[in-house]
């Protein structure tokens, strides 16, 4: 266990949500007047001046960003326009529908990459790996939107077996997950698959056929826990590209989350919303890469070493 | 970060891929097809006026929603026409030259901004590559589409500001290869000798430093442009990029939406379109890679 690894990952995490929140900072004082932004248009004179007053908007650059990172730190990211209720709730309110679809999503990204990706690369070359290989080209190709709409036209309107839009039931929950997890399968798939051939060529894996270790037992207890570690790291990066998807797909299928919250904030310009959904998700990314971090190191000592030693060169 | 190590595996966990084999075995036809078909994009992109029977934005009230000529619409209409009456083959021309347009602007911004700031980072190292590098891990740690959208809805839509948003997309990739290449050819003998030739460091670096990062750098476009195109297509299919009447193929892809049922024509060429598109560029992006590279077909087999 090495602390100091921690604590650099730990403190780069933190660099990063600074860094997000200064850049919120910036781009909502270079793009006008916040006060007449944030406000609606109806807003009175007494309103505006107490929302002057409460970001100290008189005040230097400086202690507007004091205050604004305060305000933040204490999840107060202003009020939405819409109703007046604060951003963070109105957000908070779309997180268990934007995390079961989210989660649902990962789950069948890992169902169907890492098996199809171990399967190809045990038959590489064979039937099985051209048609894993092609599934990947196809998932990392397809844009999720347009594979959605055609899944609502055949599913939906054609065949009348699903739901296109709403929740509700496990009948709605089908179509946008597998629609947002098809990306990320067919990316997880391509890493197994290169992950495990690396392995399997690996000595080790000679000397365990050698010893007469039977071939299932090689591959899941010899091959699958060495070509975890950058699986791991590529899924990981790829939740990323679950949060970017689902503000298309909860778009496309009137799923009521966090995404299409923020589409329909951007649309009314209701950046108090717009503001809370950005940080809200810079915070999610930060905290998930710093589990992958952890992960990473607890899997395989030898990258923790590797990068103190980096860290502190 | 993990985002810096995995990005050095890619490449070469990406190379021996299934596409090399595929090109091995079939290289006249899939690439043939797929260089064929990004050629009549191009063509598309740049006759559009030309090439299109109606202009994109004629609207004929009386011919709404007619199916394409080949499902018994009216022969002039060959993808039929939209809800204003409009032609979708016309539109599909002109906004695969939208598409394409923006996405080789903002190209060219990534690409320039990305590669110029890895060059100087390698050649400043210290505090300025330290805030280079975080700015970079910065980038790949939030969806670029979540921080488009933040900034569109704070400065309000429109076109210079769009094709700047989305040229920043991907500048960390370049920056970060741009900053290995500087650093890895620093410490190369030649570009020591040219320096102790009193050569001034910006002349080493576009003399020739740059001229060896061109292939690597061709490669990081092809990875980079079909996800230049789906972000443009998101931010429009959203109704946040490219504004009407002005059209893109996510445009269409959006607007064709809320007809599936009556004209699924109006949106669903218009996402064949892209997909083909990202696809082809990949497709050729692998092939380019081995052409490019040679001994890493031989080094992973």
């Amino acid at each position: 266990m090495n602390i100091q690894f921690y604590l650099t990952k730990l403190l780069r995490g933190l660099m990063t949500l600074l860094l997000a929140v200064t850049f919120v900072f910036i781009v909502l004082r270079a793009s006008g007047d916040p006060a007449e932004m944030m406000l609606s248009d109806e807003a009175s004179p007494q309103a505006i001046e107490a929302f002057r007053e409460r970001w100290g908007l008189d005040r230097s650059y400086l202690a507007q960003y004091g205050t604004y990172l305060a305000a933040v730190v204490r999840g107060d990211f202003g009020d939405s326009f819409r109703d007046g209720r604060p951003a963070l709730q109105v957000v908070v309110e779309r997180i268990p529908a934007t995390l079961q679809l989210g989660i649902t999503a990962l789950l069948i990204t890992l169902i169907i990459g890492i098996p199809a990706g171990i399967l190809a690369a045990l038959h590489r070359g064979k039937l099985v790996d051209h048609a894993a290989m092609s599934f990947t080209i196809f998932g990392q190709s397809v844009p999720n939107f347009f594979l959605g709409i055609v899944l609502i036209l055949v599913f939906s309107m054609t065949l009348r077996w699903l739901p296109s839009s709403g929740t509700g039931t496990l009948w709605h929950l089908i179509m946008p997950a597998l629609t947002l997890a098809t990306a990320t399968a067919a990316t997880v798939a391509r890493f197994t698959r290169s992950s495990m051939l690396d392995v399997l060529h690996q000595p080790y894996m000679r000397t365990a056929r050698a010893k007469g270790i039977p071939h299932d037992r090689r591959v899941l207890r010899h091959a699958l826990p060495n070509a975890a570690i950058p699986v791991i790291t590529v899924v990981g990066m790829r939740i990323g590209g679950l949060i970017g998807g689902a503000v298309t797909i909860e778009t496309v299928f009137a799923w009521p989350g966090v995404g299409m919250l923020l589409v329909n904030a951007v649309n009314q310009r209701d950046l108090a919303v717009v503001q809370a959904v950005v940080l809200l998700i810079a915070f999610t990314m930060v905290t998930v890469n710093l589990i992958v971090d952890f992960t990473y190191g607890w899997l395989d000592p030898r990258v923790e070493v590797h990068n103190t030693r980096k860290a502190t060169a | 970060m993990s985002s810096i190590e995995i990005s050095r595996q890619m490449p070469a966990l990406r190379r021996h891929g299934f596409l090399t084999r595929i090109w091995k075995r079939r290289p006249s036809l899939i690439i043939g097809l797929c260089i064929g078909w990004l050629a009549l994009v191009i063509v598309a992109a740049l006759f559009a006026p030309a090439l299109a029977p109606f202009d994109y934005a004629e609207q004929s009230l009386l011919s709404r929603l007619k199916p394409p000529a080949i499902l018994g619409g009216p022969e002039q209409y060959i993808l039929g026409s939209d809800n204003l009456g409009r032609d979708v083959f016309s539109r599909l021309l002109y906004a695969m030259r939208t598409s394409i347009l923006i996405a080789i602007m903002a190209t060219v911004i990534g690409a320039t901004v990305g590669t110029a700031l890895g060059i100087v980072a390698a050649h400043f190292r210290g505090f300025v590559d330290d805030v280079i590098m975080m700015m970079v891990d910065f980038q790949a740690s939030v969806p670029f589409l979540i921080v488009a959208l933040a900034v569109l809805a704070f400065f309000g839509n429109n076109f210079v500001l769009l094709i700047v948003l989305i040229g920043l997309f991907g500048w960390d990739g370049y920056a970060r290869i741009a900053r290995g290449l500087v650093l890895s050819t620093n410490g190369q003998g030649y570009a020591f000798a040219i320096r102790t030739l009193g050569v001034h460091p910006a002349r080493v670096y576009i003399r020739h430093v740059l001229p060896n990062m061109l292939g690597v750098i061709m490669v990081q476009i092809t990875l980079n442009f079909p996800e230049i195109i789906l972000l443009e297509t998101s931010l429009s299919f959203l109704g946040l990029g490219v504004q009407p009447p002005g059209t893109s193929l996510g445009l269409m892809l959006g607007e064709g939406r809320n007809y599936l049922t009556t004209a699924w024509w109006m949106g669903i060429p218009a996402g064949m379109v892209i997909f083909l598109t990202t696809l082809a560029i990949s497709l050729v992006g692998d092939w380019l890679r081995d052409l490019l590279d040679p001994n890493l077909g031989a080094k992973c087999e």
